[in-house]
């Protein structure tokens, strides 16, 4: 048994995700805690360039099928299933995100062990792993002990900052092989790339809102640029659609529409119930509002009393400064 | 076609959790049971496809409080069968959970033969597994995830889905039946069912009753909770002061941290 | 004169001609008016044969007082002279049609009774100067929702006809009978003509409206009877189907509709139009989807706010709610519902409220008081309090539903609540069509009321003050709205008006309290007592203008409209007046969309808006600390 401590570098269409730097950095303490390494296992087909991003890790376990090209589930537990039996390491943390989702729990089903999903941190205790979960829709939080020498750990985002898993040495890389049976199984036929022209607020991971205290279109024109340097899209209070500076489409709220982005950035918006309503569950929202007293503020994550129209230019800049 | 939908209810967020004095379970007392939402939506998307290429749509359920409105409201929106795993103690892991619906559909004889097999992707209590990946394992059968569409195919051998992705991306799969599909969002949101044809169906209809299939494995838990807290809420946003470019380089900082950057 | 109806004309007696002439008349007319009442037949019944003195009562005033039209002074008027004209001269026509037919009578004709003729004589005159008030009205001056119709052109010249030659004809009756008979024979064949058109025009009315307002709904309250919807003709209430009949297309419910005077599809005349062409139509067609999605659209359907703007105005008893409602639950019934209403509903069946919020904290808003009001389900009480979701889940009510507790506890009321016992009241509910869910939380509300104690239940909101009054059945005793109640708390020197406030301001008249239940009076007495300068809107009382919220709007999606929005208008009805500063509201609903309005009109710095409630708390405990609950 090597007992070592596995992260599952999650790789799409060619370009590593950032959850695979959030489980890095925590899976590279959890291995210093135990005393074991930290190995990354990189799957997929024609991406062993990829690697040398995880010098976070001791080293770089590399399979490439070509059943592996496309992110799959059964795919993807198969190999690590094999290569788990194979080399028998302590613990595989897998990401709990939209491309790998699935593949912890058939891991953990085809080699027994147990699975921990939404884990958002995990630490070594006398010799174990502990995992603290995020359960209810984060209403709860609960610390879990798994039984046995195998978890598999179902990793929630946000677990450490990115950077953390970031290095810049060049890991000694691995390569494995694995067969597959022959099974009937799913086959992507195609991706579907976002309409760009026509913006479903619905499906932004990014808002920017905006709403009276953006006085006017100009300013609206101004947000628009803000938004376009987050990648993300405008959407606005009932008032500003009222004026015409956005379309109906853009209204979140009661009468609006409902949305979830992984940020959403509101300005100059008060935070009323009905407006509320439509956006509070977005995981992060940070408010910029002139009054401290802005009910936005009491479901807001991150406020600042300020003029919005100070905010957005040198944001933007920000922004723009940091993706280069 | 022969639909399966699985369906498991869940705590409903919107009463306060508490924490029994074991500390390690939720307090049942207050608990309000809901269907996983979800699973409702596997529940809109077979009721589509039944729609579209006929068949039969059948709704397997875990027994837990509340769950028998849920069913009746299924027959109400027109599923033609429902049936209730009766008999267990309660309290399940979703490990155990799927375990147990893919005993029952694989030796429930009148179950078969089936197409295939809707269930919600995630639900908010899936703490030790996911069903949908348990059940495709078990079954042997193709599984895909994050589904928002299903659209049968003309030979009635596939259908093809639409899954998510990242970023607004999606792909399209061919899915050769039977197969698992974890359902994301149904085409179209959950049908409204008015009271009246729910209160109908309570007259009109019967859930049948399974019993709780015993499990090679025992049915387990191969993790131990040892507790269970509220995470501190502030109630209110963490304040950043400063200049603009100071406040600006701290935003970036945050959005960098959640990946957003 | 001769006796037309003897003389000979081309060598046949005038009463052959008579005959011909009527045969022909009644012939057409009845073959259409069968047709209609056949219709009516095949259509769900609704009894509407009970309390006929009452029904008689109501039809001596709005028929023969002609009380509705007479709100409008100038066409009212003019339309009550008409319509008498038209009596006395329907009268004088089967007179001499009767006489005419059987010459044989040992009777004179009408004109030839001196008293019969004055009275034509002078309701002639009358008749015709009215229709050029009315012609003038249509053509010069028309107000919104009257069309210039050529149907309505060719009723308006028939009459003038009809007038015209009756008193031409006594005028000429000494100088010269030749032209006297002949202008009998132009005033019997027009009317006999008038006949045989009337049931083919639009303007049925005049047949129609008087069985119409006979058979009007005596208890303003828009549910039709039990169904499961209706989208195909049969699926109506022949009482449904009657009002596209007696519908005269004058406008009136247009202009006092919320929604049509916001540029939204729905119009409460049109869908009347609509009502009148299926009636008409010569077969009932069952197949496709009825008149939702044919005639009229979704968007109509769920636009109406259930104000009863347009019933209580209509002048021929026409009910616009009830058929809407009967559309809204055939949507219902196939699921066809917008996500936000979908949501609302399951929330109301989840969790009886319709804020999605956990029952356990409806009272929530009583843990800043100094006192903790009793629970009417554990304790006796002399007045349940039924607080209403508004009131008890929305953050900008709580100083209202909290100056209400203190005020009740100042006046030593003996009241309680239900906590979570109690559920929404259903009145929305039920007008979006959702009877299931009203059955359940009416049953629900019941369950409770039948654990706790009390005499009398007081309620916050208007709504929910007409579901629990009028549409929870008899046995839940007295139940009040809380201007009533605070009205008669002063009078019984139970609170005392401390400081008077000295402001101007104006009322706005909910439409569940006004319109629906006639309470005018009782919140004009208290901010009279309390110093209030009272200044009415034009639009007041039963005229008052809907804010909007009504009918399960509230709960739906924003439909684009080209207007302003009902609340908005509302506010610079208030803001136009001199001197208003204050707009007063007792409807939790009234107090949200209207300080939205305030905001979207940028006419905060113009007006507030107050509940009664929060003034009659500065009048009553005028220094008593106020504890103000942070939202
Ligand atoms: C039935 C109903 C349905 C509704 N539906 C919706 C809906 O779907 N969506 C919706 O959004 N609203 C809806 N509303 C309206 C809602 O109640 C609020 O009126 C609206 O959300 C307020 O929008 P706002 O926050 O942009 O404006 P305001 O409430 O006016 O807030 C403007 C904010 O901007 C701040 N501000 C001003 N200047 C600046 C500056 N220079 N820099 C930074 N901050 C500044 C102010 O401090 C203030 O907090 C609905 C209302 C009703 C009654
Ligand atoms: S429904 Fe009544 S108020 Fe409306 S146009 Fe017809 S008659 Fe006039
Ligand atoms: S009830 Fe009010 S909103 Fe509805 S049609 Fe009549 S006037 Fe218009």
């Amino acid at each position: 048994m090597s007992g070592n401590i596995w992260i599952v570098a999650e790789q799409w269409r060619g370009k590593l995700s950032e959850i695979t730097f959030e489980s890095l950095a925590l899976g590279r303490e959890v291995a210093d805690g135990l005393g074991v390494k930290l190995q990354a296992v990189l799957l997929g087909h024609d991406v062993q360039n990829l690697s040398t991003s995880l010098g976070m890790a001791d080293s770089v376990i590399y399979v490439d099928h070509t059943e592996l090209a496309d992110p799959g589930a059964s795919a993807q537990a198969s190999a690590l299933a094999q290569l788990v039996r194979q080399q028998k390491p302590r613990t595989v943390i897998v990401p709990l995100t939209n491309v790998s989702l699935g593949t912890g729990t058939l891991l953990g089903e085809q080699v027994g062990a147990p699975v921990v999903n939404f884990c958002k941190d995990l630490r070594a205790a006398d010799g174990h792993i502990v995992a603290d979960c995020v359960l209810y829709g984060g209403k709860i939080e609960a610390t879990v002990t798994p039984r046995g020498d195998l978890t598999v750990i179902g990793l929630w985002p946000g677990s450490r900052p990115p950077d953390k898993g970031r290095s810049d040495r060049n890991p000694p890389v691995e390569t494995q092989t694995v067969t597959f049976a022959d099974q009937p199984s799913v086959k992507l036929r195609s991706y579907i790339e976002p309409d760009a022209s026509d913006v479903d607020i619905t499906q932004q991971d990014v808002l920017v809102a905006v709403g009276r205290g953006i006085q006017s279109q100009e300013n609206v024109a101004l947000a628009e640029e803000l938004a376009a340097s987050l990648g993300g899209a405008v959407c606005g209070s009932r008032p500003v659609i009222d004026q015409g500076w956005l379309p109906l489409s853009r209204q979140v709220g009661k009468s609006g529409l409902n949305v979830k982005p992984k940020l959403y950035l509101a300005l100059g918006i008060s935070g009323a119930p009905e407006h509320l309503e439509g956006m509070k569950d977005a995981p992060l929202i940070v408010a910029v509002n002139s009054d401290p007293d802005a009910p936005i503020f009491n479901v807001a994550h991150y406020g600042v009393v300020a003029d919005a129209m100070d905010m957005i230019p040198t944001l933007k800049e920000t922004v723009l400064a940091l993706r280069g | 076609m022969n639909i399966l939908v699985l369906l498991r209810m869940v705590p409903d967020v919107v009463e306060e959790l508490e924490i029994a004095p074991d500390g390690r379970t939720l307090d049942t007392e207050y608990l309000r049971m809901i269907v996983n939402e979800s699973d409702d939506h596997a529940l809109e998307q077979a009721l589509i496809l039944k729609e579209r290429k006929g068949g039969k749509v059948t709704v397997l359920a875990l027994d837990a409080p509340d769950v028998d409105d849920v069913l009746f409201s299924a027959v109400a929106k027109g599923a033609d069968r429902v049936m209730k795993i009766e008999g267990g103690d309660g309290g399940v892991t979703t490990r155990a959970a799927a375990g147990m619906f893919a005993e029952i559909i694989r030796n429930e004889k009148d179950l078969q033969p089936f197409d295939i097999v809707l269930t919600g992707v995630q639900a908010i209590d899936d703490l030790d597994a996911l069903v949908a990946p348990i059940l495709s394992h078990r079954l042997g059968l193709p599984y895909l995830a994050i589904v928002t569409k299903v659209t049968p195919d003309a030979t009635g051998k596939s259908v093809t889905a639409i899954r998510e992705f990242a970023g607004g991306v999606r792909g399209e799969f061919d899915v050769p039946l039977p197969a698992v599909l974890g359902i994301q969002a149904a085409e179209k949101p959950p049908r409204y069912v008015p009271v009246a044809k729910v209160r109908a169906a309570m007259k009109t209809s019967k859930i049948e009753s399974i019993g709780v299939p015993t499990m090679a494995d025992g049915g387990q838990p191969l993790l131990d909770v040892s507790h269970m807290r509220k995470p501190v809420v502030s109630g209110h946003a963490q304040m950043l002061d400063g200049e603009p470019e100071d406040v600006s380089k701290k935003l970036a900082g945050i959005f960098t941290e959640r990946g957003l950057l | 004169m001769h006796d037309p109806a003897a003389a000979e004309y081309f060598g046949l007696p005038g009463f052959a001609y008579l005959w011909l002439f009527a045969l022909v008349s009644f012939f057409l007319f009845g073959r259409r008016v069968w047709r209609y009442i056949q219709t009516l037949i095949e259509a769900r019944n609704e009894p509407r044969w009970d309390q006929i003195p009452r029904r008689l009562g109501v039809f001596g005033l709005d028929v023969l007082a002609q009380r509705k039209l007479l709100r409008e002074p100038v066409i009212g008027v003019a339309h009550f002279l008409i319509f008498w004209a038209f009596v006395v001269f329907a009268v004088s026509f089967f007179w001499n049609l009767i006489r005419g037919l059987l010459p044989f009578l040992p009777i004179p004709y009408a004109d030839d009774v001196s008293w019969m003729a004055a009275v034509l004589t002078v309701m002639g005159v009358l008749g015709l100067a009215a229709l050029i008030v009315a012609a003038v009205r249509r053509y010069i001056f028309p107000p919104a929702g009257l069309e210039k119709s050529g149907d309505a052109t060719l009723i308006l010249s028939l009459i003038a006809i009809v007038l015209l030659t009756s008193l031409l004809g006594q005028a000429t009756k000494e100088s010269s009978p030749q032209l006297a008979q002949a202008l009998w024979w132009v005033h019997m064949a027009t009317v006999l003509g008038f006949l045989a058109y009337l049931p083919y025009s639009k303007h049925l009315h005049l047949l129609a409206s008087p069985f119409g307002v006979l058979f009007g709904a005596l208890q303003p309250g828009g549910i039709p009877p039990p169904s499961e919807g209706a989208s195909f003709r049969d699926d109506f209430t022949w009482r449904q189907l009657f009002s596209g009949l007696a519908c005269a297309e004058c406008g009136r419910c247009e202009r006092g509709c919320p929604a049509f005077q916001s540029g939204e599809p729905l119009s409460p005349k049109v869908l009347m139009h609509h009502f009148k062409e299926l009636v008409r139509s010569p077969s009932l067609v069952r197949d496709g989807d009825g008149v939702i999605g044919n005639q009229v659209q979704q968007e109509d359907i769920w636009g109406c706010r259930t104000c009863l703007a347009c019933m209580d105005r209509c002048p021929v008893a026409n009910e616009h709610i009830p058929i809407i409602v009967e559309m809204r639950r055939f949507l219902i019934s196939q699921g066809t519902v917008d996500a936000h209403l979908q949501s609302t509903l399951v929330n109301l069946t989840r969790y009886g409220n319709s804020f999605g919020a956990s029952p356990r904290t409806r009272a929530k808003w009583t843990q800043n008081l100094e006192f903790k009001p009793k629970d009417a389900r554990k304790e006796k009480v002399e007045y349940l309090w039924f607080v209403g979701d508004y009131a008890s889940f929305d953050a900008r009510l709580q100083p209202v539903v909290q100056a209400t507790a203190r005020l009740f506890h100042e006046a030593s009321l003996d009241f309680g609540i239900l906590y979570d016992g109690e559920n929404n009241s259903g009145n929305d509910v039920r007008r979006v069509g959702e009877e299931g869910l009203f059955d359940m939380l009416r049953e629900k509300n019941r369950h409770a009321f039948d654990k706790s104690s009390f005499d009398r239940i007081v309620t916050t909101d208007p709504h929910s003050f007409q579901a629990l009054k009028n549409e929870y059945g008899e046995s839940n005793g007295h139940v009040q709205h809380y201007t009533q109640l605070v009205d008669h708390l002063i009078d019984d020197g139970k609170l005392t008006v401390g400081k008077r406030l000295g402001i101007k301001a104006t009322y706005h008249d909910p439409c569940y309290l006004g319109r629906y239940n006639g309470v005018y009076d009782a919140p004009r007495r208290i901010l009279n007592r309390i110093g209030v300068e009272m200044v009415e809107m034009p639009r007041n009382r039963a005229d008052s203008y809907c804010c909007g919220a009504g009918g399960g709007r509230i709960w739906m999606e924003d439909v684009p409209c080209s207007k302003e929005r009902p609340a908005e208008s509302r506010v610079r009805e208030a803001a136009a007046l001199p001197g208003v500063e204050t707009l007063v509201v007792s409807c939790p609903k009234d107090l949200v969309m209207f300080q939205d309005a305030l905001k979207t009109t940028g006419l905060e710095d113009k007006l507030v808006v107050k509940d009664l409630v929060e003034l009659v708390e500065q009048s009553c405990r005028p220094d008593k600390e106020r504890v103000e609950c942070p939202t």
